[in-house]
């Protein structure tokens, strides 16, 4: 059986009554990008979350490369298991997350460091590429603090990308910017998206996912109401509430 | 009979000695407490029941009787059971421990007002727990418990005064000894106070130094 990339396969998720996902399933091919859309409170970051195991399922599998993620193992071998897989998996956060005491270049450098045992010289080389590569290198000894919030979340890109995923997660990376920093950011997600990078991305902003990605999934009170070309769901939704959701988007916009 | 300070003189060596082994013990102690403060805080947050409860007990026994008591404890209780501790330890295990306690409280609240996405950051990496700790968590925590912490320590040098009962020939007991040898109280106690006023500047200097040091990162 030929698999896809990344699967999600009937990914279910409850806090306690409360039913956060329900049954989905999405498969990923490599070097495709996902856009998951849908109103506050749908699930999407709580998808986007299993996939890591930020937020574990409490049903269905999670799938990438042919290895499951969230597979059932003993806790120590699970753990073993869990921060292996993401090493693979990039993720983005809204309000970026960078480590405060550490400088641009060590909040790069600490997890390949660390994990993957690479000298103080092959780092200090990734760091500059990375950095290089989201138009940050010459901000690269400074603090966190001393960056604005586009400034911070290339650098939660670099960092997520020195470790070399397959895979990258953005949960509205863009949500918290002033509208002016947003497409530094954009413009960044874009690169990658020409470099064939695997992105699945939690996005408002409809513009970006149109141009950007090659689906679109469209998430109403954990279920996939829609899915497919970004020019089918935007421009002819076939289910009522994708056409109410982007018309009240649409109207929120302006 | 007056005062006389021209009695200080023949004891500046006995003094200076002291001086030494004052800075010696509260600098070991303090290093203790540092330390021991953070392995008490990750222990009471992360550690299972099993761990935590015998932990919380002790903890609970260094902060609710006098330190004075816990040093006899050390040093002569402890002989009975066959530890034989030499004085300088047992008044820095017992200084440490203490301390460590306090520092405890004070990195815990930290700990837990360390933003959770800073752990959900360096998990996303692949980093273990015991990692995400070791390089995220605690690390922001402590720099900002820098001020009350070195405020403890201020307390501990001038508590390090009580290892003078167990022997230690720290800057108490030099002053004691020159007295017991020229009956010159005040004279000997007063310059004790002046040298342990001049440490505590010494130490404020230093703790300044550290919360310099972490202006950037705010
Ligand atoms: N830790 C949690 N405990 C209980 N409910 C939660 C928790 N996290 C999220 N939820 C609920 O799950 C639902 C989906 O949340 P989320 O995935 O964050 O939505 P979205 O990202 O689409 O806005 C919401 O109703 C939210 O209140
Ligand atoms: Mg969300």
């Amino acid at each position: 059986m030929s698999q896809a990339f990344v699967e999600i396969r009937h990914a279910q998720k409850s806090y306690g009554q409360l039913e956060v996902l329900k049954d989905i399933s999405l498969n990923v091919d490599r070097g495709q990008i996902v856009a998951i859309i849908g109103p506050s409170g749908s699930g999407k970051s709580t998808l986007l979350r299993a996939i890591n195991d930020l937020d574990p399922l409490t049903g269905g599998e999670i799938w990438l490369d042919g290895v499951q993620v969230n597979k059932a193992l003993p806790h120590r071998q699970y753990e073993k298991h869990i921060n292996q897989m993401r090493q693979e998996i990039g993720m983005v956060f809204q309000h970026f997350n960078l480590f405060p005491h550490l400088t641009v270049r060590e909040n790069v450098t600490m997890a390949p460091k660390l994990l993957k045992k690479i000298s103080d010289k092959e780092a200090n080389a990734l760091a500059e590429e990375q950095l290089d590569h989201v138009g940050m290198l010459e901000r690269i000894d400074y603090y966190p603090a001393q960056l604005s919030g586009g400034q911070k979340q290339r650098v939660a890109i670099a960092r997520a990308l020195a470790m070399k995923p397959k895979l990258m997660l953005f949960d509205e990376a863009t949500s918290a910017l002033d509208p002016e920093l947003v497409e530094e950011v954009n413009l960044v997600m874009k690169k990658l998206a020409q470099e064939h990078m695997t992105m699945i991305i939690v996005t408002h902003e409809m513009d970006f996912a149109a141009s950007v990605c090659d689906r679109v999934l469209f998430m109403d009170q954990g279920v996939v109401v829609e899915e497919g070309p970004p020019e089918q769901v935007f421009k002819n939704p076939t289910q009522e509430r994708t056409r109410n959701f982007l018309r009240k988007h649409l109207e929120g916009a302006k | 009979m007056g005062l006389d300070f021209s009695v200080l003189p023949p004891f500046y060596g006995t003094l200076a000695l002291g001086v030494l082994w004052t800075i010696a013990i509260t600098a070991a102690s303090a290093v203790l407490s540092f330390f021991g403060g953070i392995l008490l805080a990750v222990i009471a947050l992360y550690a299972p029941m099993a761990i935590r409860l015998p932990f919380r007990f002790v903890a609970w026994l260094f902060m609710g009787t006098p330190l004075l008591l816990q040093l006899f404890l050390i040093y002569f209780g402890l002989v009975q059971i066959g530890i034989d501790l030499p004085a300088f330890v047992a008044g820095v295990i017992g200084l440490g421990f203490h301390f460590a306690v306090y520092n405890s409280e004070l990195i815990q609240t930290a700990m837990i007002a360390v933003d959770k996405g800073q752990m959900e950051a360096a998990r996303t990496l692949g980093l273990s727990r015991r990692q995400a700790l070791i390089k995220v968590v605690v690390p922001q925590a402590v720099r900002d418990v820098i001020p009350p912490i070195g405020n403890n320590m201020i307390a501990l040098l001038k508590d390090s005064a009580l290892v003078s009962v167990i022997g230690v020939s720290e800057l108490t007991l030099s002053a004691q000894r020159a007295i017991g040898q020229t009956y010159r109280a005040f004279e000997f106690y007063a310059a004790a106070a002046v040298l342990y006023y001049i440490i505590n500047l010494g130490m404020e200097a230093v703790l300044r130094w550290f919360e310099n040091r972490n202006r950037l990162y705010r």
